[in-house]
């Protein structure tokens, strides 16, 4: 039986239970929801079983297995919630009133100040159908041009860098598959054995190349494997690339015919990338990355001497203040070994939440229209203008992203209503503490999600909405792969879709009941029709093809043929690259420094990232008991010589203090760290958030913050200073 | 500012290139700063570290093209022969006068030739020193394609080249000229090479790899006088064959254009402060003109930015603190570093403890391995090293020492760098402790196994189906197999021979 055959048996065959995907990452785990014959532990009455399937093959992590537990968790919202004033509590409201309320005072501040004082902040977490209708909603029922996502935070780098590169960014343009065969894969950056567990099993630890200033598990799996941990400087990683390049470069790799050809026939600019590369020699790039010379040379032969191989990047990679050249130096060093377009090889990256992929396709961007259109693009808002029934220079234009909009909140120029779902950026921003202050500072905020989340809390409207075992619709996996995301279950009384929500209020907006169906289906329908042409082609993605269980991966045009069993493009560029003349580019770049170095008053990097048990913001793993039972609150990775200076030990309080801010965490001693680098996850609120010390210094082309790297201090939490403590001692 | 500050730089090496460069990073439309770059050379400021790389055959001559070149004019052959301070002019060979604001020297230094007989032909041009037949420096472009058309020929007929100076730029060329499989002794005075940098212990081990690697040595002798044809005469009467002669005797900073104008100059090079400007307020200078130590490329770069800063006014209160100083020999299979001042008089055997105020020293030899390795700190700060053969504890020490940060406690490590034990640990069954975690996807503890077991699951699978062991990435499958099979072999209850009887859960 092939592979697809079998996908398609197990998609089918599940007659007794509902096929879906985990809500969580996006490797979008498959799994099945059987109603529980017998009441059991609290899972919302469904028993959840992995399923098999090319991305997780039969796996689940422990947040996959748990996450049914939420379904029916006591701290479930079922009830809108409005706060009558500042400062007074939420309260409980009927959806009319509620609905009523947000609508009345939209309207009424958009009459006041213009239409984009009223912004929308939406989530790569929500469908396909969800995204869309979001985009649609700001564009149309607002009139805003103030709409951005928490995308921005995770995918915009490599966006930039794989557009730049090869006119189209699709995060992986080969099925996940690919890589089980790969006899080299570099990971930048990324740490999948905590973040996407199941993906592990694709890789042979002998092979991997993981490159990342922490020993992270990851990494750890690679060494135990014999495989390489090459451990830069935080902020470091362009050079690092520019040094395998330079080490390829003379030691002859890449004169081989093929790779040659390559360059010839399938790239242009490997003149002006090839100057950049002979700058960094080993022992330079060892001076400023720390990686050694050795080991830089041993990485590049092990690479080079693959035959298949890959190049993946993460957000380490990602998010910094230099994070697109960042991308672009380790895309560079892919298509100078020949593998980008090269079937069984390949540069991806790693997309972070789970419809990471689709939700940066549909127009919930700044500058977005749906199918991956520009929204500046005269023919891309004449084509949108005519699916959504209204005039093209009615649609407004780009506005702010992310932080840059949730930096003007409540200021004279900026929004003074914010409309966020399935986002909670009171903890995923960076300097949250200004961000919270942003939310804080607005006439109203409106919240629509499952928990109180940290922003519901700061919200004057909360909507209560579905989770997603109570709601139909698509995802885009890491892959480019469309996925149907089915119901298993009745939402509880007093809860509506979020679909259902943007209509309630763009019907008391003044539109037309049919321009905001409710109904998944139709909004998909609509989706397929507006991203025709696009770069993001959905058009061919009909819901029987789907729903048949076939591989469906875009661009997939009207009309697109199945092949056994999969239909679209599952592999992008083996003919020719995005670009008009079918080239892919080599962009020069050049090492820079981050936005902030460590200096005497905050002499360490802090780098922040995810652990295993906990999911973003951790608004819905944090509620999980056995999740928070195992890693219960934060925590910050210490070199014990360092943690010893500052007078902490294993287990002890710490503070960590930046230009922004402060939070606190409990020190763990790990002697496998760099001495001048701490580590925090971002998971956790309040005191322990680690973006209160993160720097919005922004990507000048992505607009991404550097949550990757932040200049801090560590001392003890009670204040007793180093000195005193060895005077004691 | 109304107009742009007009800086005119003669010099167009890796340093009056990399000012350029960091100008119009800075602005890039040169609304600040108009810089005109002057470079006697052909062909721009193209990078002289990488000429040992060109000699191997590694790089080409493109991959040394000088740094990004923006619109601001650059001219190349262009030798400027004069400056009036008075008027603020240059004046150029081909007898133009050129106005600036500003004036940078970035002039670097020249190959110091020994007085040595048979270098120079009559009539030679001194610019590289030495055109006397079969000999050469190796400081320009020419002069590599000069070296690498003697290398050649040298190889055509089995003969040798010899290399005099064995400091870093002639043990760079001389392993590259080995790369490129040519035989080459280095002659150098001292008892061992890179005796600027390394004490006599380690300079011996570095004599021990420089011979495995091909690269032949004759210390502590001099020459006396290049016969053409013929080869290197000695001091000690011997004549050393050689078809050519390397010069990689050291350099001097080229301050003839500074002298000649009345600018202070001190022994070293210009004289200038910390903001790189010189006796006259007009007039900067930078790199090996002005440095004391010529052959490092880092503090000319560093220059290059702050003075970039206050140029275009970025920064206007920049200023240049010294660079630390680290050497990183560039020789195919050799790793060394050193950094700072690993000379001690004292090193601690007098009996002087650390807290004297008197260094603490650390010194590993290991000649039959080719390892050396010196540590030298002041407190808890490194002040000097020598590591040769330790190529990740090189790594690491030279970023603690270029941020001075303070060194790890754990000295040994830091001058051995060598790996640490993996923190999952390698054990299975009984060494393993209780909270080992040995499925990381899905937070499953040995305990948390053992427990499950004599809850009664007693299979691999039965303690996935109960812990949900395994059932993430699956890389654990080996272990939680090997774990049941060692609880099956210790538990009292289960007998090896019948299966387990537990109901499926």
């Amino acid at each position: 039986m092939t592979r697809a055959a079998a996908d398609l048996l197990a998609a089918t065959a599940s007659a007794s239970g509902t096929a879906t995907h985990c809500p969580y990452c996006a490797l979008q785990c498959a799994m099945t929801l059987t109603p529980q014959a017998a009441p059991g532990p609290a899972a919302g009455g469904l028993t959840l079983a992995p399923r098999e399937f090319p991305t997780n093959r039969g796996g689940l992590c422990q947040k996959g297995w748990t996450s049914a537990q939420l379904l029916d968790s006591p701290e479930r919202l079922t009830t809108p919630l409005v706060r009558d004033a500042k400062g007074a509590p939420l309260r409980a409201a009927g959806w009319d009133e509620a609905l009523d309320l947000v609508a009345q005072r939209f309207g009424a501040l958009r009459q006041a100040r213009g239409a984009d004082a009223v912004a929308v902040f939406g989530s790569g977490g929500l469908t396909n159908e969800k995204a869309y209708a979001l985009g649609k909603f700001a564009r149309i029922a607002l009139g805003t041009s103030q709409i951005d996502y928490n995308g921005r935070f995770c995918m915009s780098s490599a966006a930039a860098a794989g557009n730049r590169a090869f006119g189209l960014d699709r995060g992986l343009p080969f099925p996940v598959t690919d890589l089980d065969d790969s006899e080299a894969v570099v990971l930048v950056g990324a740490n999948p054995a905590e973040t996407m567990p199941p993906l592990m099993g694709h890789f042979d630890p002998a092979r991997l190349i993981v490159v990342d200033p922490r020993r992270t598990a990851t990494a750890q799996a690679a060494l135990d494997g014999g495989g390489i941990h090459l451990q830069p400087a935080p902020g470091t990683d362009l050079a690092l690339a520019l040094g395998l390049l330079h080490v390829a470069l003379v030691e002859g790799h890449l004169d081989t015919p093929q790779r040659t050809a390559y360059r010839r026939e399938r790239t242009v600019g490997w003149e002006g990338v090839r100057q950049c590369a002979a700058r960094w020699w080993p022992e330079r790039t060892e001076r400023l990355t720390g990686v050694a010379a050795a080991e830089l040379r041993r990485a590049a032969a092990a690479l080079a001497r693959a035959r298949r191989a890959h190049i993946l990047t993460g957000r380490g990679a990602e998010q910094h203040s230099k994070g697109v050249d960042t991308v672009s130096a380790w895309i560079d060093l892919a298509l100078a070994l020949g593998l980008p377009g090269t079937p069984g090889s390949g540069y991806g990256c790693l997309t972070g939440q789970g419809n990471g992929q689709g939700g940066r396709e549909h127009g919930q961007k700044a500058d977005q229209l749906p199918g991956y259109r520009h929204i500046e693009d005269p023919a891309a808002r004449a084509h949108i203008a005519r699916i959504w029934g209204v005039t093209p220079e009615s649609l407004p234009g780009a506005g702010r992203s992310a932080w840059e909009l949730l930096d003007a909140l409540g200021t004279p120029e900026g929004p003074a209503a914010l409309l966020v779902m399935g986002s909670n950026p009171a903890v995923s921003a960076p300097r949250a503490r200004r961000a919270v202050q942003r939310l804080h500072a607005l006439e109203l905020l409106v919240v629509a999600d499952f928990f109180r989340s940290e922003t519901a809390e700061l919200a004057d409207v909360v909507l209560p909405v579905t989770m997603w075992a109570e709601e139909s619709g698509t995802m885009t996996n890491l892959e480019g792969r469309v996925l149907r995301r089915r119901a298993a279950r009745t939402p509880p009384p007093g809860v509506r879709t979020d679909l259902d929500v943007l209509r309630g209020l763009a019907l008391r907006l003044g539109r037309s009941a049919h321009e905001f169906p409710a109904d998944p289906g139709a909004v998909f329908d609509e989706l397929r029709r507006a991203s025709a042409g696009g770069t993001a082609d959905y058009a061919g993605a009909a819901p029987e093809h789907l729903d048949a269980g076939e591989a469906v991966y875009w661009p997939v045009p009207e009309g697109a043929d199945s092949e056994a069993g999969t239909r679209g493009t599952p592999r992008l560029f083996l003919d020719r690259f995005a670009h008009p003349d079918g080239r892919a580019r080599f962009l020069p770049v050049e090492h820079r420094d981050a936005a902030e170095l460590p200096d005497a008053e905050y002499p360490l990097y802090a780098t922040t990232g995810r652990q295993l048990q906990h999911y973003q913001s951790g608004a819905q793993t944090r509620r999980v008991p056995e999740l928070l039972a195992a890693a219960p609150e934060p925590y910050v990775e210490v070199h014990p010589d360092t943690a010893r200076r500052a007078g902490l030990g294993d287990g002890d309080t710490a503070r960590i203090v930046s230009r922004r801010g402060a939070t606190l965490a409990r020190t763990r001693c790990v002697p496998s760290l760099r001495p001048d680098t701490v580590f925090l996850p971002f998971h956790f609120p309040g005191d322990g958030a680690a973006n209160a010390l993160t720097n919005p210094a922004l990507d000048p082309v992505s607009r991404m913050p550097e949550f990757k790297l932040s200049a801090v201090r560590l001392e003890r939490a009670d204040g007793r200073g180093t000195a005193s403590r060895e005077e004691a001692a | 500012m109304n107009r742009a500050l007009n800086v005119v730089v003669v010099g167009n090496g890796m340093v009056g290139a990399r000012l350029h460069e960091e100008t119009l990073r800075r602005d890039p439309t040169s609304r600040r700063v108009r810089m005109t770059v002057l470079g006697a050379e052909p062909v721009g400021g193209y990078n002289r570290v990488l000429l040992p790389g060109l000699l191997s055959g590694s790089l080409t001559e493109a991959d040394l093209a000088p740094e990004r070149c923006g619109a601001s004019p650059l001219a190349t052959g262009t030798t400027v022969v004069g400056i009036d301070r008075a008027a603020r002019t240059v004046a150029t060979a081909d007898g133009r006068q050129l106005p600036y604001d500003r004036l940078v020297l970035a002039t670097g230094a020249r190959t110091a030739v020994p007085p040595l007989p048979g270098l120079r032909e009559d009539g030679a041009d001194g610019d590289s020193g030495a055109s006397a037949r079969g000999v050469t420096a190796l400081r320009t472009l020419a002069d590599a394609r000069r070296l690498r058309r003697l290398a050649d020929r040298a190889r055509a007929v089995g003969a040798r080249i010899a290399v005099l100076g064995g400091g870093v730029l002639g043990l760079e060329a001389a392993r590259a000229l080995v790369a490129r499989g040519v035989a080459v002794t280095v002659v150098h005075p001292a008892p061992h090479v890179m005796d600027r940098q390394l004490d006599a212990p380690a300079g011996r081990v570095l004599g021990r790899a420089l011979h495995r690697t091909g690269v032949e040595q004759r210390l502590g002798v001099t020459a006396v006088r290049w016969e053409p044809g013929k080869g290197l005469h000695l001091d000690d009467g011997s004549v050393l064959p050689a078809a050519g002669l390397l010069l990689c005797t050291g350099a001097r900073a080229d301050t003839a254009l500074a002298e000649e104008c009345g600018l202070d100059v001190g022994p070293a090079g210009i004289a200038v402060d910390d903001t790189l400007t010189t006796s006259d307020p007009d007039i900067h200078a930078l790199g090996d003109c002005a440095d004391a130590e010529p052959g490092l490329i880092q503090p000319g770069w560093e220059q290059a930015g702050v003075l970039a800063a206050r140029l275009t006014g970025e920064d206007p209160y920049a200023r240049y603190l010294g660079t630390p100083r680290v050497t990183r020999l560039k020789a195919a299979g050799i790793e060394l570093a050193c950094l700072g001042d690993p000379f001690v008089t004292d090193d601690g055997l007098a009996g002087h403890a650390p807290a004297d105020g008197g260094p603490e020293v650390l010194r590993l030899e290991d000649p039959t391995r080719e390892r050396y390795a010196k540590l030298v700190l002041h407190g808890d700060r490194v002040t000097g090293a020598i590591l040769l053969g330790v190529p990740d504890a090189a790594a690491g020490l030279v970023q603690l020492y270029d941020k001075g940060a303070p060194a790890p406690s754990d000295r040994l490590a830091l001058m051995l760098g060598r790996a640490l034990p993996p923190e999952g640990g390698g054990e299975t069954g009984e060494a393993l402790p209780d909270h080992a975690m040995v499925c990381r996807c899905n937070s499953v503890t040995k305990g948390a196994l053992r427990s499950a077991w004599y809850d009664g699951a007693r299979s691999a699978r039965e303690l996935a189906d109960a812990t949900r062991a395994t059932t993430g990435c699956g890389g654990c499958r080996g272990a939680v197999e090997k774990l049941a099979a060692w609880l099956a072999e210790t538990d009292p209850l289960s007998s090896r021979d019948t299966p387990a009887t537990t109901a499926p859960r």
